[in-house]
């Protein structure tokens, strides 16, 4: 009787775990980028190491590069010879030096890490995948056991495509309901997030389940997995359906043919066994879920649309500093506050159906006097996909800046930064002081959200624009 | 790395839950290419102003927390990005150990990796130490116990292998290529 998560471990254990020492698991796919990996690298320049499967390994640039077009490296180190840029060479170098691949400024191939892993096809049910990022966890959507490591674990898995690990306990989150209109895989997150806390599942494993789970798209699935971490748990993890098979076939890196009828059976016996025991476990009821938007500075300060900021229990030092720093007050309504910025973006929500949403509402409007919004492509494709459908034009007639892919805005290392003090809704995923910049207050929401915030200039409830 | 068996220090107090690697080390000084020189850098946003200037409120910068190797911190500390610049930037401002009744698992992890101890302790004793910042403490990694005013020692735990790792220094990569040969049966079953 085994769960989803056991089955996927159980595949990958090297060495057999005991008391004095991890399992040594196996590591199908590493995803690299520039930010966590050039420690790594020195480390095996240092002992004198290779790269053990530089083909497993994906590797792009996406944290800290310009959101503006950028013809090749070469180029941008002419106008811009910053630490950013200095590290982009020393990826590419590292690259050459490793016989890895790179995903650069010139490949159609490009985006963030865990926009590009799905889109290509390399990331697949019944895989380990991982990377020196926390949001690893968005390939738990298809069935993989998918989680953030550290630098030194990154050096670890280049120089032997293994790791030492211990297997953590499973949580199981299960999902009902039907989702009401305008409410969004994104809202149904930021609750679960909201009810478990930032902590809930530390040391945990999740698997979404249910109704609700079952009935997203895979693209929404990503959404859910991507922050499992903002609930504490390195990985998230949904079992593969008729859902997942369809969007992985036909992809780049996606098996073909008679490997693909292989695959396809050997997916099909990962979803676990309907008395599999968890470690944990909660149900939700999705069928009354509002569009939930963050007031503080985790994301498990989050409320629906339509609730004033709360008043901590007690003498809450932590709750306090938050909402001083949001400058926002307990028992006033969050919708209404005015809005600087809205970015669309981020591993979280920059697919194609995100961008689709926003334009949806967007089109033949124009966003208010004052607002900046910024939408970003999460990978190079989804530009052009997004471009082939018209959506660049509604986005830049609604008075939106349409940008290259990359992180930009969520984590604010390539220049494009809310400035202090301003507003920020966003799409993406953390909501910590200074993530999008120094000093900025951020509030995380939907999409649908934050294009409606963008419109009306002020937090909105999206669906007073629902026909 | 070098063999860590006891560490004695002093504690300096942030007692805020939810501490997040974003506060310990903001990103944008993750452009970085070597682990060296990150102190400089722990807690920017609440350590200097806008200006650059140190703020004289924050835990840190206080008289007394000059030398202190030992940070009491808040629940859920290091929770967020992977980022092990954050343990780095701690050890590089002379950090060494941490203290809380709950650790951030990929931080927990990433800390243990460079040296740094995290001892996870009861609420009583974690209430004790934040309201006592500046004693004296010994976290004895041999025999799991730490040692505070006015308490008999207090058990702590790590995991075995990762003690095991810090009172030899072993090095887990080295001991991940000693595996190989088990690597490459796996691979060989699994192709
Ligand atoms: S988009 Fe944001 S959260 Fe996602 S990988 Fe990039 S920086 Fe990390």
């Amino acid at each position: 009787m085994n769960s989803l998560f056991e089955k996927v471990w159980d595949q990958h254990v090297v060495v057999a775990e005991t008391d004095e020492s991890p399992a040594i698991l196996y590591i199908d796919l590493h995803l690299v980028h520039e930010v966590t990996s050039p420690q790594a690298f020195s480390l095996l320049r240092d002992q004198g190491l290779t790269v053990r499967r530089p083909e497993q390994t994906l590797a792009t640039i996406d944290h800290s590069i310009p959101t503006t077009p950028v013809s090749s490296l070469a180029d941008l180190v002419v106008t811009s010879d910053t630490p950013a840029t200095r590290q982009l060479v020393q990826m590419e170098k590292n690259c050459n030096d490793f016989g890895i691949a790179l995903r650069d400024f010139s490949s159609p191939e490009r985006g963030i890490v865990h926009v590009i892993g799905p889109e290509l096809g390399a990331t697949q049910p019944g895989m380990t995948i991982v990377c020196g990022d926390s949001h690893t966890s968005t390939h738990g959507a298809f069935g993989a056991l998918a989680f953030g490591i550290g630098t030194t674990e990154v050096a670890h898995v280049l120089a032997t495509q293994c790791m030492l690990q211990r297997r953590p306990k499973t949580f199981a989150v299960n999902v009902e309901g039907s989702l009401p209109p305008g409410v969004a895989a994104k809202d149904i997150v930021l609750s679960i997030i909201g009810r478990i806390g930032v902590d809930g599942g530390i040391g945990h494993a999740i698997e979404y389940r249910g109704s609700a789970i079952s009935a997203l798209s895979m693209e929404e699935r990503m959404t859910i997995c991507n922050m499992s971490i903002e609930g504490g748990a390195r990985a998230g993890m949904i079992a593969p359906d008729d859902t997942t098979y369809e969007y992985l076939a036909g992809r780049p890196y996606a098996p073909s043919g008679a490997d693909w009828d292989r695959a396809l059976a050997a997916w099909q016996q990962l979803p676990g066994d309907p008395e599999a025991h968890f470690d944990k476990q909660i149900t939700l009821d999705v069928s009354k879920l509002k569009p939930m938007v963050t007031f503080g500075t985790n994301p498990g300060m989050v409320i629906s649309i339509d609730e004033p900021v709360p008043t901590p229990a007690g003498n809450d030092e932590a709750f306090a500093k938050a909402l001083a720093y949001m400058q926002l007050e307990s028992g006033k309504p969050l919708a209404g506050t005015p809005v600087d910025i809205v970015f669309v973006g981020s591993c979280t929500n920059s697919r194609l159906s995100d961008l689709e949403v926003v334009a949806g509402l967007l089109k033949g409007r124009r966003i208010a006097d004052g607002v900046r919004m910024l939408v970003v492509p999460g990978s190079q494709q989804v530009k052009v996909d997004a471009e082939a459908r018209g959506l660049d034009r509604v986005f830049k007639a609604a008075g939106a800046e349409w940008r290259e892919a990359g992180c930009s805005m969520c984590i604010a290392m390539n220049g494009d930064f809310v400035p202090a003090g301003k507003l920020a809704v966003s799409t993406s995923n953390r909501n910590f002081q200074g993530r999008q910049g120094t000093g900025a207050r951020t509030i995380l929401a939907s999409p649908l959200t934050a294009a409606a915030s963008a419109l009306t200039g002020v937090v909105s409830d999206p669906r007073q624009f629902l026909d | 790395m070098e063999p860590v068996t006891r560490i004695n220090g002093r504690t300096v107090v942030l007692a805020l839950d939810d501490v997040d690697t974003d506060q310990i080390i903001p990103a944008r000084f993750l452009t970085t290419t070597v682990r060296q020189g990150l102190g400089q850098h722990l807690f920017a946003d609440w350590r200097y102003d806008a200006d650059g200037r140190e703020n004289a409120d924050f835990v840190l910068n206080q008289p007394d927390a000059a030398g202190a190797a030992v940070l009491v911190a808040g629940r859920n500390f290091g929770c967020g990005s992977s980022r092990e610049h954050a343990p780095w930037a701690l050890l590089d401002n002379g950090i060494a150990v941490v203290i809380s009744t709950e650790i951030a698992d990929i931080f927990l992890n990433n800390s243990l990796k460079n040296g740094l101890i995290p001892v996870i302790v009861d609420e009583e004793t974690h209430r004790w130490l934040l309201d006592h910042p500046g004693v004296e403490v010994s976290v004895d990694v041999d025999a799991l116990e730490l040692v505070i005013p006015e308490h008999d020692p207090i058990p702590f735990d790590i995991d075995r292998f990762a003690r095991h790792c810090l009172l030899n220094g072993v090095d887990q990569l080295g001991y991940l290529l000693q595996h190989s040969e088990a690597i490459d049966a796996h691979e060989a079953r699994t192709r």
